[in-house]
């Protein structure tokens, strides 16, 4: 899906007290001393009803922050230092990474729910869809009584704008836009604050990823649920969330607005990316792409990760690796003081750095 | 599973060689499935048997056959495990009859696993008619009665030595493997990877080689290491209840001589539990290279069973749905630092 309705503002929902607070999270791939440092020390923090998307190439560590967040990284994934507090709505702080299993199976699907990559392909295709909405309804409320839980699914299959005559259909009755729209519905049931979508529309049509985000945007705004939202699909983004982070090589690169990231993108790595896909309006440009591909995170170069690829870089930054910082602009006040970037343009101090912005990152 | 590993270490060969030529430790991965505690220990006993089994007649303190004087003498320094009923010498028997049962093992597991293999894929992979006979025909081959037809055949067989008990224990033991292959078969040659190369024009016999049988790795490995034990196990069992000549020396054949003439009851327990032993062994061996190649042959658990020493020592526990979180640091030092570093942190 392209940027078409760039000119209806995304929702800018309240943003309130933070829900999910990751700090300095690593993850490694491997127990061995060679083993892959896939995220160093990545911070992130969701806020109360906001909508988060994360971006970036496929490799670079997405999909490996939500579920490292979520402990749902399956083996040979290694948390090895950080923490993630999750803040409940009586505003209870728990660190997801010390909860015990019993702790943490009671809190998936309550607190925090996920429509994972391909979801649709997750439903038995043996049992009724009902009876699969139901089975998790139960399992976290023991106490309640079938013919409710199928109540509730029903109105779940409503709510995602299935008809609820559908509850006794299987799987393979229905398409792969509905069976996503009932996984969805399925993420919802137990009514979690934090929903993690891990690139729900890729397998999708574009006519069906429109209904989808329409869709969950929706729920967002009824619901006041916070979504992380991951995907490649920058365009799809800037439509969908409130805010956008940036992720190279492991990294989050850049954190602001989504609004910000499109129109004024501060590091070079986000330009580029917003340079690769056409917008549907404005003069025709020859689009750029970026040269080189992501590096191996095996072997890491010193310094920026991006370095070897970028057009602006300099020596410092094949030296020393950045971190994420207000933007050199950040005395402009507003929004640009809220946003943060990883790159050494943005670092006045350094030597080597003039201090003057290029002008496409200047903007 | 096989593939995928050439497939890396291909890959990273030329770098490693161009970048890292000296001490790399990744150069250790081309020997990954040594790197395994279980593979190796059962990789070692059956290193040592083998070795037996090819030098034995030559490092075998007497002749097995050879009559003495010393009637059923236990342990001592002249006959390390005593003698038997005419003096002949035990530990003699044991290392010279090494070689009957392995070649006889390996023998049976080879004919037994091709049979197998051929028969499965081919049932899997045509489908139809041909899968019809061939499951049929393994079908009556796994619901015969295995022992009574070996003990039949062998009875029957005027010079039925080493090798021919093991054609015979191969040509009745390959129809499990074949309905596991077979099954096998049958979910692989719909997956995509199959279709797309058959949708390329493949032939048959590229699809069965290049994209079938990679993936049964595993499978046939497991497979044949399971038979292999079966194999060893009827023939000791063939020689013990006499129905092979007794003039072939296996383990089989000394517990042969030791059940019939009272060894238990003249309390000579020299005579048989050496070769209880070895067979014991030599079973065990089987079963952990059978545990090493489950580790090393899913990719996803490889890692997990190389390293399984180092994760019990650093503590950690890998599951799907409940990622590990280090609260050691990677040094292996108590985590008591770890700890208070973590809650300054928090207060701070």
């Amino acid at each position: 899906m392209t940027a078409s309705t760039l000119d209806v503002p995304a929702p800018s929902g309240a943003v309130g007290e933070p829900v999910l607070e990751i700090e300095n999270l690593s993850v490694d791939y491997g127990y061995t001393d060679d083993a892959t440092h896939v995220l160093r020390d990545v911070s992130l923090t969701l806020h109360r009803g906001e909508v988060l998307g994360l971006a970036g190439e496929s490799g670079c560590g997405k999909s490996t922050l939500a579920y490292a967040a979520t402990r749902l990284l399956p083996p040979p994934g290694l948390i090895t230092s950080g923490s993630v507090h999750f803040t409940g709505r009586d505003g209870q702080r728990t660190d997801v990474l010390r909860q015990s299993d019993a702790e943490l199976r009671a809190s998936r699907w309550q607190d925090t729910a996920i429509v994972f990559q391909g979801a649709m392909n997750s439903l038995n295709p043996v049992y009724r869809i009902g009876r699969q909405i139901a089975d998790g309804i139960l399992a976290h409320r023991p106490g309640m009584r079938r013919k409710e839980a199928w109540d509730q699914a029903a109105s779940l299959l409503e709510m995602v704008g299935i008809n609820a005559d559908r509850l006794r259909d299987f799987p393979h009755q229905l398409s792969g836009g509905m069976r996503q729209r009932v996984m969805i519905a399925m993420a919802l049931a137990l009514d979690p604050q934090v929903l993690i979508m891990d690139e729900p529309t890729t397998a999708l049509d574009v006519v069906m990823q429109r209904q989808i985000v329409e869709e969950i945007a929706d729920l967002r705004e009824r619901l006041g649920f916070s979504v992380v939202f991951i995907t490649h699909d920058v365009s799809l983004l800037i439509e969908i969330a409130d805010r956008i982070a940036i992720m190279y090589a492991g990294d989050i690169v850049e954190d602001a607005g989504a609004q910000d990231v499109y129109r004024r993108p501060r590091h070079p790595y986000s330009a580029a990316l917003l340079h690769s896909f056409p917008p549907l309006r404005g003069e025709r440009r020859e689009l750029t792409g970026i040269p080189g591909s992501p590096p191996d995170m095996q072997k890491m170069p010193p310094g920026c990760p991006f370095a070897p690829r970028c057009a602006h870089a300099t020596d410092v930054c094949r030296q020393v690796r950045p971190v994420l910082g207000p933007t050199a602009l950040a005395d402009r006040g507003g929004r640009e003081a809220e946003r943060s970037v990883a790159c050494h343009l943005h670092d006045a101090d350094l030597e080597g750095i003039d201090g003057t912005l290029p002008t496409d990152l200047a903007r | 599973m096989a593939q995928d590993t050439t497939f890396t270490e291909e890959q990273a060969a030329p770098e490693r060689a161009v970048e890292h030529d000296v001490d790399d430790p990744r150069r250790a991965k081309r020997f990954l499935f040594l790197r395994n505690g279980k593979a190796l220990t059962g990789l070692g006993i059956l290193l040592f048997f083998g070795i037996l089994a090819v030098v034995g007649p030559w490092i075998a303190p007497y002749d097995p056959n050879q009559v003495s004087a010393d009637l059923l003498q236990p342990p001592s320094w002249s006959h390390w495990l005593g003698t038997d009923h005419t003096g002949r010498d035990i530990l003699s028997q044991i290392v010279v009859g090494t070689r009957g049962v392995l070649v006889v093992g390996l023998i049976a597991g080879v004919s037994a696993t091709v049979l197998g293999v051929i028969v499965g894929v081919t049932a899997g992979f045509i489908g139809g008619m041909g899968d019809e006979t061939l499951s049929a025909l393994s079908n009556v081959f796994l619901v015969i009665p295995q022992l009574p037809l070996i003990i039949i055949i062998a009875g029957q067989l005027p010079t039925a030595g080493g090798v021919t008990v093991a054609l015979v224990i191969g040509i009745t033991g390959w129809a499990w493997g074949a309905r596991v292959m077979r099954a096998q078969t049958l979910s692989l040659r719909k997956r995509d990877f199959v279709e797309a190369a058959r949708a390329n024009g493949e032939r048959t016999w590229r699809l069965v080689l290049a994209e079938v049988l990679p993936n049964l790795t595993a499978i046939i490995a497991a497979g044949f290491v399971g038979t292999v034990t079966f194999a060893v196990m009827s023939q000791v069992t063939l020689a013990f209840i006499g129905i092979t000549p007794v003039s072939d020396w296996n383990w089989g054949t000394i517990l042969f001589w030791a059940q019939n003439n009272l060894a238990l009851q003249r309390g000579a327990w020299w005579w048989f539990v050496p070769a209880g032993l070895c067979i014991a062994l030599l079973g065990m061996a089987l079963t952990l290279v059978n545990f090493g190649i489950d580790e090393f042959v899913n990719p996803r658990l490889r890692s997990t069973g190389m390293n399984a020493r180092l994760l019990r020592r650093r503590r950690i526990r890998p599951r799907i749905g409940f990622t590990p979180v280090l609260r050691t640091p990677p040094d292996g030092r108590p985590d008591v630092g770890t700890t208070a570093r973590t809650t300054r942190k928090e207060r701070s």
